[in-house]
């Protein structure tokens, strides 16, 4: 619990400012160095930037595509982050995300058909993503409880978790649950219905953001309210603090560790289901891949705490959004975002590199967010 | 390695090689298929034994590297991109270009550690962020170099992915290789060979030598060591590097010696499973060795079911799915974790960074 | 015996850590063939100044001799190559290793590449003999007695051709009679030459074996006296820097109803080794049942048998007439237990937390600090303030993490949380290790005082003398069983050093 002490307008405001400093010298060192590898492989760094700006930022649309790229990025950087305060690393929001959208997908397009009937909206839409979260939640409990019960360490249980989902997916979208349309010939599921779909936020073609994206910062603020001001909060950050004196002071450790990852996991699906009934309709194979990774360096930009998530989120959401057209301006692949985002990781969690770059004394204590083998 | 585990592991594969010899012996003989499935074996434990081997040098100096994924993703493109423009630019002949290749991708992979070390030894960031940090940045840094390379802006190659020198050769040991039907198991590619010959080497250096002491002292009580003398870092350092080095190696597998060409994220998690296998032969050279061969015997056992596909029963026919029988290497995984197999313990200093 | 040829020699030696002056031009010497005592509290310097002399730290200024001649000691090696082993308080062994492979690490012999454990093993028998230092060079170092490891140490030194010894607490961990034992090996040792720096804060070792005695007290050295011109009480007073009342001062114990039963209770450790092997023993309301023992004798696993954080294997642990043998940490808290851990910073406390948050560990999940699921803070910080004050804890706000206090204060934490609840049974595991002689007297004090106030009070201690001077009644834990219980007021000091060492009670 941070507060600050009686103390002058001016120091408050420096108190403010520098948590964000190591993070914004952080976007600003590895741009740089993305700069540099642009040139090196003879592209032309400042146009670009410019390029990627002008696509995230340049115009409204530009602004609501940036803001759909950030929904599913808020989401997943919460469940990376508030596993991350309960002293865990949850790398499978992947494969969490996947079976979200693929539980909630089912639901979209199946249930009105096995209940012979339509849905209102307000029952369809709530239970599609409620099941969503549900399939993301069991996905990531599965390895908490690994975890509690045997010492399983979740990090590589994850991992295998996210190949599991993936093989899984693949199954079901080859498979069963494939749109039976023969013209469709992408692995997919069928459209969901109208009354699963969450809507767009303003009825003006070419607006897709929606309303999803709203539900992204909700569902923020109650995280940071859970973590912070509930006694769930307090024995999820004890735990990821000191599991031994969390179990001297009466807390039941395993049973926190896996009701953590069962939050973070629904974050996840709840990724996955925003996606689909807010945004794509159906749950098309591999739409997941490479989120889990950057729900991580999210996590780690944004500090681990809710409100840094939805700046970062916004951030690799714009990167994301503009590097179509920095690709259609500058012939630069867009993948130059993955590296750009991965040193941005790099810098972040060393932040002594960063510290050692510009001369900033460390201030806060090193914070232990995970554990080896051992522990 | 205590003998439960090893009981354990022989009754595991002989299970996996029983099954393909009862479905396919209508079709062949025992004999045969048992050979050929040794060789796939063999194949396929090498990139997971090299993974290993790199797992055990750093975490038997006390740094967790969960960076072998990328590390060896990073070598599969770095060693492939190298043999090509050997070939292609500098007019290389094919095993020429192949070796620098490998080299490579060995040193390639020796970067990577370098990294993870300065990260993990120096700045002392947590060390499972740091691996991530590689796996992140190695998958980045080889899907946009792959495209920038061959199709983006001023690309060296025009648009077009030029001929590759092709994998390299197998060796085969002259006499043993001569014997029939089982003499297939003597003709292996040189970084199975290699592979082999260095689980042998890090048995050896690791419990024997004045290096192994050493860094099994750094491991498990870093403070100790440096009360007498011993530079924790420098230890630390270089047992990182080496395990980079033999993940780099993994990686020339991908890409030299396996296929020859490269697909991002070509790795697939084997380096994940590679340190599995380590945690399940309990940080020992034969332990992970022998670990890695229960995930090649799964392999294949799959690959070899194929050739029998008309003969399994309709029921198990599910079986065949790739989907489904893809599975096995993840969730032996997960079982190994659990520590139902017997428990393993790490080093004591594992994933600690030290603190003077 | 000692000559007049100093061997070692540090002047002006300063070192500043943030916010400490751990060394503030400190002056000492040592002569040939003597055994020189550093006495002082918990953080006065002594180890500092050690690990300078032993290159883990460097000095600020100020310059080392050795034999005469300044040297510079950057790293063990240096202090090494100088002739100076040091056989620090938390042993420097590996204990997967064999003694063999520990005593040779960093200086090993090789044979053709290979590790040459043939001729280590050899040279280490002849220490051994030559020095009367008993040590198997096969054994595992894990499978060793304490005892047994502190002479590997020490082996571990002379190997290296030491001919300065420093020995950083070296009776921490012993019996008494183990500790007799180790002087007959110093002098044995200061006899062929070996001169020996003996760092302890246990007066009356100091007065028994040192030739020559120096005090330090928060960072200077405070002055040098020969043991004959200086007694107990002097000493601790230059130690203390104040007059210091050695023993605790309490009426006698009465004694009420039982609080807390143990019946016939097995424990198991991590390896699981039984470790607490049939104990049984009662607590009653407003007394104080010392539990005595070396190190490593399953007091430890005791402590956390009984308060849930280790399932028991069987027996039966009644609280104020509660069975709650088996149960988890909780309900046994909620039954009235307040429980003040042996590792403060590992059990009792969560570091990165402000203190109010650590004031409120245990019961932050009831009224008033929660009401539902919702935390109520200001009544948090409010307990927070009314502690602070009550248990004289020095921090600078109640929102700082317990990271920044001193241990002192980190304890008294812990003690103002656990002590200011509603409870009927106090287990305190090693209360005032590594403390500061005023932090020791302030909690002595306090659990005088809920003694008086009709609590049990379960003390394991592992300084004789703490559960000597406090203790009502006195069980001695040996090997996992409870060998001896005896009245306070009859029990001596040499017969509880016997029993501790194994000795089984006859009648007493």
């Amino acid at each position: 619990m941070q507060r600050s002490d009686e103390q002058g307008l001016a120091k408050n405001f420096g108190r403010w400012l520098e948590p964000l400093l190591v993070p914004v010298l952080a976007i600003l060192t590895a741009v740089i160095v993305g700069g540099i590898i642009i040139k090196v492989v003879n592209g032309d760094p400042i146009a670009a930037y410019r390029g990627l700006i002008q696509g995230a930022f340049g115009s409204p649309k530009a602004l609501s595509e940036t803001a759909v790229w950030a929904t599913p990025y808020i989401f997943a950087g919460l469940a990376v982050a508030f596993a991350f305060q309960g002293g865990l690393f949850n790398i499978g929001a992947e494969g969490q995300i996947a079976l979200g959208a693929v539980l909630s997908a089912l639901i979209g397009y199946a249930l009105p058909g096995w209940l012979h009937t339509s849905l209102p909206a307000y029952i369809h839409i709530p239970l599609a993503v409620g099941m969503g979260m549900l399939a993301g939640a069991i996905w990531a409990a599965i390895p908490g409880a690994l975890k509690a019960y045997t010492g399983g360490h979740e990090v590589i249980n994850t991992i295998m978790m996210n190949y599991i989902a993936l093989n899984l997916t693949s199954f079901l979208l080859n498979g069963p649950m494939r749109d039976p349309n023969p013209l469709d010939l992408s692995a997919r599921t069928p459209e969901i219905a109208p009354s699963a779909r969450i809507p767009p936020l303003f009825n003006i073609p070419g607006m897709r953001v929606h309303w999803g994206f709203v539900l992204a910062l909700v569902v923020a603020v109650i995280i940071w309210w859970i973590l912070w001001k509930t006694t769930l909060g307090f024995e999820i950050r004890t735990v990821g603090a000191n599991p031994d004196a969390a179990k001297y002071a009466g807390i039941n450790v395993k049973r926190t560790i896996i009701v953590t990852m069962a939050i973070s996991g629904a974050l996840a699906g709840l990724a996955g289901a925003i996606e689909v009934t807010a945004l794509n309709y159906r749950h098309e194979l591999g739409f997941s891949t490479g989120y889990g990774f950057d729900a991580i360096a999210i996590a780690l930009l944004g500090k681990t705490n809710p409100y840094g998530v939805i700046l970062a989120a916004i951030l690799f959401g714009a990167m994301r959004n503009g590097a179509t057209r920095m690709q259609f301006l500058t012939q630069i692949p867009t993948d130059i975002i993955s590296v750009i985002q991965a040193l941005i990781l790099l810098f972040v969690a060393a932040d002594a590199i960063i510290r050692f770059i510009y001369r900033i004394r460390a201030r806060a204590e090193r914070v232990v967010l995970t554990r080896g083998w051992g522990g | 390695m205590d003998g439960r585990r090893f009981a354990i592991i022989v009754f595991i594969i002989a299970i996996m090689f029983g099954t393909v010899v009862l479905v396919g012996i209508s079709k062949n003989t025992p004999l045969v298929i048992v050979t050929s499935m040794i060789a796939t074996t063999i194949a396929v434990a090498t990139p997971l034994t090299l993974g290993a081997l790199c797992g055990l040098y750093c975490e038997r100096a006390g740094v967790v590297n969960i960076g072998i994924e990328g590390t060896m993703l990073g070598g599969a493109f770095f060693g492939w991109l190298a043999s090509i423009y050997m070939n292609t630019i500098f007019h290389f002949a094919a095993m020429p270009s192949l070796i620098v290749g490998v080299i490579a991708a060995v040193l390639t992979g020796g970067l990577f550690a370098l990294l993870h070390a300065v990260l993990s030894i120096t700045f002392k960031v947590d060390q499972i962020i740091g691996g991530t940090v590689i796996n992140i940045l190695a998958s980045g840094i080889t899907g946009f170099l792959n495209r920038q390379m061959f199709f983006g802006a001023g690309s060296v190659f025009h648009g077009q992915i030029p001929d590759s020198p092709g994998v390299l050769p197998a060796i085969r040991i002259p006499l043993l290789a001569d014997i029939p039907v089982v003499g297939r198991v003597f003709i292996q590619q040189p970084i199975a060979w290699s592979a082999i010959a260095l689980v042998i080497i890090t048995q050896f250096v690791i419990f024997h030598t004045r290096w192994g002491l050493r860094t099994r002292a750094v491991g498990e009580h870093p403070r100790a060591a440096d009360t007498v003398g011993i530079n924790v870092m420098h230890m630390r350092y270089f047992n990182v590097i080496i395990g980079g080095l033999l993940a780099g190696l993994a990686g020339a597998y991908f890409t030299l010696e396996s296929i020859s060409s490269f697909q991002p994220d070509m790795t697939n998690g084997r380096g994940f499973i590679a340190l599995a296998a380590m945690i399940f032969g309990n940080w020992t050279p034969f332990g992970a060795w022998s670990a890695a061969l229960v995930f090649g015997a799964a392999q294949a056992l799959q690959i070899n079911l194929q050739f029998f596909r008309e003969l399994i029963p309709a029921q198990w026919a599910f079986l065949q799915n790739s989907y489904v029988v893809g599975l096995a290497p993840y969730l032996l995984t997960m079982l190994i974790l659990t520590g139902i197999i017997g428990k393993t313990i790490p080093p004591a200093a594992d994933g600690k960074p030290y603190e003077k | 015996m000692a000559d007049d040829h100093i061997v070692l020699e540090a002047k002006d030696i300063t070192k500043q850590f943030p916010g400490v002056l751990a060394n503030d031009r400190v002056n000492f010497d040592l002569r040939k063939g003597e055994i020189h005592a550093l006495l002082g509290e918990n953080g006065a310097g002594k180890t500092t100044l050690m690990n300078i002399l032993y290159g883990l730290h460097r000095p600020d200024s100020g310059e080392v001799f050795v034999n005469g001649k300044s040297i510079m000691i950057h790293s063990p090696k240096d202090s090494i190559q100088a002739g100076i082993g040091m056989v620090h308080q938390h042993f420097m062994l590996i204990p997967v290793f064999s003694v063999a492979e520990n005593v040779m690490l960093g200086d090993e012999t090789t044979h053709l590449g290979m590790l040459d454990i043939r001729a280590v093993s050899q040279r280490l028998r002849e220490l051994s003999q030559q020095y009367g230092l008993e040590v198997d060079p096969a054994a595992l170092v894990g499978q060793l007695s304490v005892g047994a490891q502190q002479r590997v140490e020490i082996v571990k030194t002379l190997y290296r051709n030491a001919s300065i010894i420093i020995l950083d607490e070296p009776t921490a961990v012993l019996t008494p009679q183990e500790a007799d034992d180790l002087f007959r090996i110093m002098r044995q040792l200061t006899q062929r030459g070996v001169s020996i720096i003996f760092i302890t804060h246990k007066l009356k070792e100091v007065l028994a074996v040192a030739d020559r005695i120096t005090t330090m007290r928060a960072g200077r050295v405070v002055g040098t006296v020969q043991p004959r011109e200086t007694n107990e009480a002097k000493l601790a007073s230059m130690m203390v820097g104040r007059e210091v009342i050695l023993t605790v001062q309490k009426q006698a114990a009465r004694p009420k109803q039982e609080v807390l039963r143990v019946e016939n209770l097995h424990v198991l450790d991590d390896r699981d080794l039984e470790v607490v092997n049939g104990v049984s023993f009662e607590v009653r309301a407003g007394e104080i049942l010392g539990i005595a023992g070396v190190q490593g004798n399953g007091q430890t696993q005791l402590a956390e048998g009984l308060t849930g954080l280790r399932p028991i294997k069987s027996g039966q642990v009644l609280i104020a007439g509660k069975d709650v043998s088996g149960k988890p940490p909780r309900p046994i808290i909620e039954t009235g237990l307040a429980h003040i851990p042996e590792d403060r910073q590992r059990h009792g406390l969560v570091l990165s937390y402000t203190v109010a948050d650590n004031m409120v560990l245990c019961n932050y999940y009831l009224p008033p600090f929660a009401r539902g699921m919702i935390l109520q803070q200001d009544k948090v910080d409010e307990n927070a303030r009314k502690l602070i004050k009550d248990f004289d804890v020095r921090t600078p706000s109640p929102y700082v993490p317990t990271s920044k206090l001193s241990g002192g204060n980190q304890q008294k934490v812990i003690v103002a949380r656990e002590l200011s609840r509603d409870v009927k049974l106090v287990i305190a595991s090693q209360p005032t290790r590594g403390l500061d002689v005023g932090s020791i007297e302030y909690i002595h004090k306090e659990i005088v005082i809920m003694r008086d106030r009709g609590v049990g009070v379960l003390l394991i201690s592992a300084e004789l003398d703490e559960i000597m001077s406090l203790s009502d009644r006195i069980a001695v834990m040996y090997r996992g069983e409870i060998v001896a219980t005896i009245d306070a007021s009859r029990a001596n000091r040499e017969q509880l050093g016997l029993w501790m060492a194994g000795a089984h009670a006859e009648a007493v």
